[in-house]
């Protein structure tokens, strides 16, 4: 009766599209979901991007030098104009662009990206209580496979979402570099990737044998605004204090942040993006393969 | 020896490094039976489970399945067996040939294959009609028929079934223990299940195995270990004041006596033919029995007479606790 299973065929990688596909099916079978996810950066954008927009201090309150001083009307324009030009160039030496507004969408990018990997931690907790992942431990579904399918749909979802926020961000009104181009989308895409890959992984391997949800909340709500805060994100890292510099120059959403705004919004410097480049695929190799080894020995327990 | 499908030998679990949940457990399960372990909750017979299935690691002993090592060959192991598990573990939000076809997915059972299998399957289980859809539209009846489903997808040669109607209401429970044994006939698989439920042990099970406190405490058929007992009871009255225990005792299949009060407690084999022979007896000897009534032995007294207790709830741990009550909640269907 029981013929042996034909698993000659079988690749190592057997199941991961299926495991892959049941959390994005979860995930898409659930608008609701999504649409909390959109609205948050939504919100962010539409009143801390507008209404704490830091370059409509100068735009808005153009400076008009005292009536009283004596100086012909055209020389008076000429200063008025440089001051002008000034407070642009101030904005550009901080942002790298004279607009706030597009500066923090894309941050909120990052922000999308980084709330979506904080919950691969959240979905194996689920599954060991549930019993799902005690029975898929008793397939013959590779280890690496159940955390990688894990790390794959969460980069699926953030680029779903990325691309969401970013659609959202243009209507808003942000502005694109001179230099943005198709490729420049997929340089954003390639960004997402390699952060998805290094923090999910992350944020596994912490709930790798964790059986509590409250512990994974917990976790999630000491790390997610000081990372966001750390990192350049919301504000130009120069603008902080030395230690917080520190901390950002090793925070990886600093390097997918300014990878992204180098595509879209600034005049590419080739050397930074390499250097952001380099240090998001370090950070993702490094942490998947933590990840991965880590699940070998431990999704058993 | 070659007949054995799981053998266990010295099988123990230690958590924490002082909690025993199996403590050096020796046991084989034969070709085509089924075996049931049986015991409260806590007594570790999940943990059991979860060893064999090879998704926890004994902290000694080992225990082999179809001659495969569970610690070093486990890729062996899980390509030969099938879980029933006593959550539901079928995804809410996917339907249940869904379900099925990702089951067959994590096996690496080809596309062609896996969608005449689950359509058989489901058609085993009655599922047919529902399987677009959703199985948060399912009761718990139908879920556990789905996870049964779902647990054959790979033809197992062994399937293990952790309490397997665990929640469900008592006809539920009867028309699962059919999908069983029918399950069992189609496909002529070895079974291992856990339960705590007398009846069920007693109407699927070959054999049983009663684990208290992570030992076991005996093996054997339900009738076997029924039969240990001493036989069936027989109580009866007289009308006369006379202590009649000696005569009854001397009566053939009589095995034991006692009086309490006005009746007499006979512990007999074969009590149907045994009861005629007391009446007669007694009846030469003048005396006129009043009452009789016949008992068999239920595994209730079997559990009773082994573990000193009759079967209890309270013993938990807490995550097994937190498991069956999401377990039952969706059984209740929330």
């Amino acid at each position: 009766m029981s013929e042996s299973n034909s698993n000659n065929s079988r690749s190592v990688f057997h199941g991961l599209w299926a495991l892959t596909n049941r959390e994005l099916k979860k995930w898409y079978k659930e608008p609701i979901l999504l649409l909390m996810i959109i609205i948050q950066p939504a919100i962010w954008m539409g009143l801390f991007g507008k209404a704490m927009n830091i370059s409509a201090i100068f735009t808005n309150n153009p400076i008009t030098l005292p009536p009283d001083l004596n100086l012909p009307p055209q020389l008076k324009a000429q200063i008025e104009q440089s001051f002008s030009n000034i407070t642009s160039q101030m904005m550009r030496n901080t942002f790298g662009t004279a607009d706030y507004f597009s500066y923090m969408a894309v941050g909120m990018i990052s922000f999308v990206v980084f709330f979506t990997t904080m919950f691969s931690g959240m979905s194996i907790v689920w599954d060991r209580r549930l019993g799902f992942l005690n029975k898929v431990l008793s397939t013959p579904v590779s280890r690496g496979v159940i955390i990688f399918s894990k790390v794959l749909s969460t980069a699926v979802r953030s680029i779903i979402q990325a691309s969401i926020v970013l659609l959202i961000a243009w209507l808003l009104g942000m502005q694109f570099s001179p230099s943005f181009n198709p490729l420049s989308i997929l340089g954003v895409f390639a960004a997402i990737v390699l952060i998805c890959f290094g923090l999910s992984s992350l944020f596994l391997t912490i709930a790798i044998r964790s059986t509590r949800q409250e512990t994974q909340m917990a976790i999630m709500n000491l790390l997610n605004l000081p990372l966001m805060f750390t990192s350049n994100a919301l504000f130009a890292t120069s603008m902080m204090p030395d230690w917080i510099q520190v901390v950002a120059k090793i925070n990886p959403i600093t390097y997918t942040t300014d990878a992204m705004r180098q595509l879209l919004l600034y005049n590419t410097d080739i050397t930074q993006l390499m250097i952001d480049f380099a240090y998001l695929g370090v950070f993702a190799a490094v942490f998947t393969s933590i990840g991965l080894i880590l699940s070998w020995r431990y999704l058993s327990k | 020896m070659t007949d054995e499908v799981i053998r266990a030998e010295g099988l123990t679990r230690v958590f924490n490094k002082s909690l025993v949940a199996v403590d050096h457990v020796n046991f084989g399960v034969e070709n085509g039976e089924i075996f049931g372990f049986l015991g409260p909750n806590g007594a570790g017979k999940t943990t059991t489970i979860n060893m064999l299935i090879t998704v926890l690691k004994p902290t000694e002993g080992t225990a082999s399945v179809l001659g495969y090592d569970i610690l070093k060959q486990a890729g062996e192991v899980r390509n030969v067996i099938g879980l029933v598990p006593q959550e539901y573990t079928a995804d809410e939000d996917l339907t249940g040939y869904e379900n099925t076809i990702l089951c067959a997915d994590l096996y690496g059972i080809p596309r062609e294959v896996s969608k005449e299998r689950a359509l058989e399957l489901l058609e085993l289980v009655e599922l047919t009609e529902f399987k677009d859809k959703k199985v948060e539209t399912y009761s718990g009846g139908m879920r556990r028929r789905l996870e049964l489903a779902c647990g054959l997808i790979n033809r197992p040669r062994v399937l293990f079934l952790d309490e397997p109607t665990l929640g469900l209401d008592v006809q539920t429970r009867a028309a699962t223990w059919n999908y069983i044994k029918l399950l069992k006939k189609e496909f002529g698989m070895t079974l291992f299940m856990t339960t705590h439920y007398l009846e069920e042990a007693d109407v699927l099970c070959n054999r049983i195995a009663i684990i208290d406190h992570g030992k076991i405490v005996v093996t054997g058929s339900p009738e076997e270990l029924k039969n240990n007992l001493g036989g069936d009871i027989v109580t009866l009255s007289i009308k006369e004041d006379a202590d009649v225990s000696g005569l009854v005792e001397k009566i053939e299949h009589v095995k034991e006596v006692k009086k309490e009060d006005d009746k007499y407690l006979i512990k007999a084999e074969n009590g149907e033919l045994t009861a005629p022979l007391i009446i007669e007896a007694l009846r030469k000897n003048g005396h006129v029995v009043t009452k009789l009534s016949l008992t068999k032995p239920t595994l209730d007294e079997v559990y009773l007479d082994y573990t000193g207790k009759s079967m209890r709830d309270a013993e938990e741990s807490k995550e097994s606790f937190r498991a069956h009550r999401i377990t039952l909640r969706r059984a209740r269907g929330r």
